[in-house]
């Protein structure tokens, strides 16, 4: 019975996992399929929640609770070290967001545009009048 | 066991489902404005996904620093860029691809993962019992992850207030605080001048 199509078993207790999976390819192609740098910025930061979701699920006991210690001497907390590390990733997270947001901004003072495709062509006009100087 | 999983099973997927909706959403939208409200969303969602897999401390600090600093970095950038995105010109089809294979690679790796919530898995067999069992001893407080933070794992905490600082930092030398002269750089400016 369990070999018939698929085991609900497995899929019960990976189906997370494949959640998280699609999330982050989500915010891959958001991240590379948009030209807009802002927008590929929001993409970025759902990659990342995806993978901290991923990260905190692996430290998930079933029936267990949230690590903060009570005098039950039966409970069951879950692990309290991805909790660490992903708080930690967060405040990094929002560290590197603003300093992406800060360089977008100088980017418009610079070439008054944050569409990537446009940044390249100025570039490329840039490069050929430094060409035609010399 | 079973009845468990299947519960949390269904508020997963309900989360995860509007996730994804909201991720799509942004795909498509092209209102930058909007963009950055539904990532506020996005980011209180995932604050109570954290909640059902038992990290309150980092759904805490994912709806204030997700939902909250990171909405209000995002809007005052928008203040002071564009508020709309220009349509895209190129086909969808070459992202679309390696989404597809690095999504296909990254499932076929998560096959050989532990089972999702076993008390046996061998993240949990390692340190996590010491801290567990340790902390009201050695420290004193309730939450191990407040105790793992700040004093078993302190010089990691350490280190990451270099990171937020040093981001300060550059985010301040970029910005110039007002101490910049001005658009002699504009490269469009030039542009129209020639």
């Amino acid at each position: 019975m369990e070999e018939l199509l698929f085991d609900l078993g497995f899929v019960l207790t990976h189906y997370n996992y494949w959640m998280f999976v699609v999330l982050m390819m989500t915010g891959l192609y958001i991240t590379v399929s948009y030209g807009n740098l802002v927008k590929k910025i929001v993409g970025l930061n759902i990659f990342q929640t995806a993978v901290f979701l991923f990260y905190v699920s692996t430290g998930k006991i079933v029936g267990g609770t949230a690590p903060i210690l009570t005098d039950d001497p039966d409970a069951v907390y879950s692990n309290p070290l991805p909790h660490v590390l992903i708080l930690t990733a967060i405040v990094v997270g929002i560290a590197t967001t603003a300093l992406a947001l800060a360089l977008v901004v100088r980017i418009r003072e610079t070439y008054g545009t944050v569409e990537e495709d446009e940044i390249i062509a100025l570039e490329h006009e840039m490069d050929a009048a430094i060409g035609g100087e010399r | 066991m079973s009845a468990g999983l299947i519960g949390i099973a269904i508020i997963d997927i309900l989360l995860f489902l509007f996730l994804v909706l909201i991720a799509i959403t942004i795909a498509r939208l092209r209102n930058l404005f909007a963009i950055a409200m539904l990532a506020g969303v996005f980011s209180l969602l995932s604050a109570g996904l954290f909640v059902t897999l038992d990290a309150m401390d980092v759904a805490f600090t994912e709806a204030a620093v997700g939902a909250g600093i990171s909405t209000v970095l995002m809007l005052g950038t928008l203040a002071l860029t564009v508020r709309e995105e220009k349509p895209v010109t190129h086909s969808p089809f070459l992202p679309l691809l390696v989404c597809a294979i690095t999504g296909a690679a990254l499932i076929y790796g998560t096959l050989d993962m532990p089972p999702f919530g076993a008390a046996d898995n061998p993240v949990q067999t390692h340190v996590a019992p010491y801290y567990l069992e340790q902390t009201p001893v050695e420290i004193g407080i309730p939450n191990a992850v407040a105790a793992v933070l700040a004093s078993y794992r302190g010089f990691d905490t350490l280190g990451e207030v270099v990171v937020v600082f040093t981001a300060a930092i550059a985010v301040l030398l970029l910005l110039g605080g007002g101490g910049r002269s001005g658009r002699h750089d504009n490269v469009a400016g030039e542009r129209k001048k020639d």
